[in-house]
């Protein structure tokens, strides 16, 4: 799971974005390995979510390339799949908890008959299973964001983007979607690229944070995260080395911040 | 339900001035052409439904109003959708729109009589084009200001612009075409009952008038009345349906006023 074995998936190769004769990338290069969960962080504003975008192919590189499984990004691809931060906005609200998820399968072309079968495994593989029939406004923030990760789980992508997912949550729904999070992630053996503003959720998930600089975004620092999977709340956050990384990156986001 | 928003509190001011009208015709003894007290409107109510003309009329201000909603939204709709996905399209038309809108619809009576002759095609076509344009404008706003992100997530999802159309923009904008609905219906009727009273010798308006002519003041208020209780009838049931279909979602502007 932390691997230095994996073959490489995502590779940003000294890419660079404008929009708007604005700067807002500059030289990012890192790669990111089959099954590695890696977390970006930085200020807000720093680009961080651009990344991802780059990535899934909503945004175009101006100078660089983003390559995903050695092919370089053009477009939205099957095996990309990416997560908001508002999930509120990022769901349908005239379809159930159920039809939510069965967009994504409609989108792969997934036959009708096939469908519920596939819906059921996923709502209840994040808990969701007595809510199929609920509308999104009828769900809680944490089961709306869990909705949208089933819904992207859906999309059988082995690529999943996480763009600040649980930003908006409080403290212990957060906890127990980061938790849910990381078992998906090892039982699907998915690649994860994670934003966050959150220097300790970053800490926690990852194998290996990327911090950035702001203004434009790159790269300060890529740190590796030698602590011990399965991960706990509790353990993982007193352990040496996890004080020892807060204590080093708090520096550098000071810094970066500054 | 919004019509009754106030409850039954709402009955007392007209109750009150229904008894104070009855009471100074009481009291000062009027006698004459243009009112009546609100006992002789009731009885030109029974008179008008015990003879069938109210029926009758009434259903012919209906078909009308209907056909010439039908007929506006078909343009206004179809015209609107088509600005709303291709802006390049928007660009080309609005002068045009700009400088056919604000043309009183009553204006295109005479034009409307030299083609169609009385009856029922000059008076459609009329309402048709009172309600094509608020159609046009209102859908053209819904399809632009459906929700970014719904569209992102299409775009993540591969869909073309047909499934995107289908599975995404039109049920986002589905509220706000109600609620464009229930305006123009509230227009319809206006322009039916004027198009009415000014030429076309059939429905509530011609009657209106011909009870106005033959010195019937009694029967002349109570067809106002009338259309005054169709069009607040017409709004409340518009607007209880549209509570109803779109009960689930968290916000709806059902409070338009028609």
């Amino acid at each position: 799971m932390s691997g230095n074995s994996g073959s490489v998936v995502i590779e940003f190769r000294d890419v660079g974005l404008y929009l708007g004769g604005k700067e807002i990338t500059q030289n990012i290069e890192f790669n990111v390995r089959k099954g590695e969960f890696v977390c970006v962080i930085g200020a807000s504003g720093c680009g961080k979510t651009t990344l991802l975008r780059l990535v899934s192919g909503l945004y175009q590189p101006t100078t660089g390339s983003v390559y995903v499984d050695g092919k370089k990004v053009e477009g939205p691809s099957r095996d990309v799949a990416i997560v908001f931060q508002d999930y509120s906005r990022a769901l349908l609200p005239w379809r159930t908890a159920a039809g939510n998820v069965s967009l994504a399968l409609e989108a792969i072309g997934v036959p009708r008959s096939e469908r519920a079968d596939r819906i059921n495994a996923l709502l209840g593989k994040v808990g969701l299973a007595q809510h199929a029939a609920k509308y999104p406004s009828q769900l809680s923030g944490g089961m709306q964001q869990r909705l949208q990760i089933a819904r992207s789980l859906a999309q059988g992508a082995s690529i999943l983007l996480m763009d600040e997912p649980f930003g908006a949550l409080d403290a212990m729904t957060r906890q127990s979607l980061q938790d849910e999070v990381l078992d998906l992630a090892a039982d699907s053996g998915a690649t994860v690229l994670f934003v966050t503003h959150d220097l300790e959720e970053a800490l926690y998930l990852g194998d290996r944070v990327v911090a950035l600089y702001s203004n434009p975004g790159r790269i300060a620092r890529i740190v590796d995260i030698p602590l011990t999977r399965p991960r706990n709340q509790l353990s993982t956050r007193e352990e040496p080395d996890f004080l020892h990384l807060r204590r080093e990156l708090f520096g550098l986001m000071e810094e970066i911040h500054a | 339900m919004s019509g009754w928003r106030g409850g039954w509190r709402g009955l007392i001011v007209p109750a009150v001035l229904l008894l104070l009208g009855e009471a100074a015709f009481r009291v000062f003894g009027y006698v004459g052409d243009t009112l009546a007290p609100p006992s002789a409107i009731f009885r030109g109510f029974a008179e008008a439904i015990g003879d069938g003309t109210m029926v009758a009329t009434t259903l012919q201000t209906f078909a009308t109003v209907l056909g010439g909603t039908v007929l506006g939204a078909v343009f206004g709709v179809v015209v609107g959708c088509a600005l709303g996905f291709w802006n390049l399209l928007y660009r080309f038309a609005y002068i045009t729109i700009e400088c056919l809108r604000p043309i009183p619809s009553v204006a295109l009576l005479p034009l409307s009589l030299m083609i169609f002759g009385f009856g029922y095609k000059m008076e459609i076509a009329i309402v048709g084009f009172a309600t094509a344009w608020p159609f046009l404008i209102l859908t053209y706003s819904a399809i632009s200001q459906v929700e970014p992100r719904l569209l992102e997530v299409a775009k993540v999802f591969g869909f073309g612009p047909f499934q995107t159309a289908w599975k995404l923009v039109l049920p986002a904008a589905a509220p706000r075409l109600m609620t464009a609905l229930r305006l123009c219906i509230g227009i319809a009727l206006v322009v039916a009952v004027t198009t009415e009273i000014v030429s076309n010798p059939q429905g509530l308006g011609h009657e209106l008038m011909i009870a106005q002519e033959t010195l019937r003041p009694h029967r002349m208020l109570a067809y106002l009345v009338l259309v005054g209780v169709i069009g607040w009838g017409l709004n409340n049931l518009l607007l209880a349906l549209q509570s109803w279909m779109f009960r689930h979602r968290g916000e709806i502007d059902t409070e338009v006023a028609a």
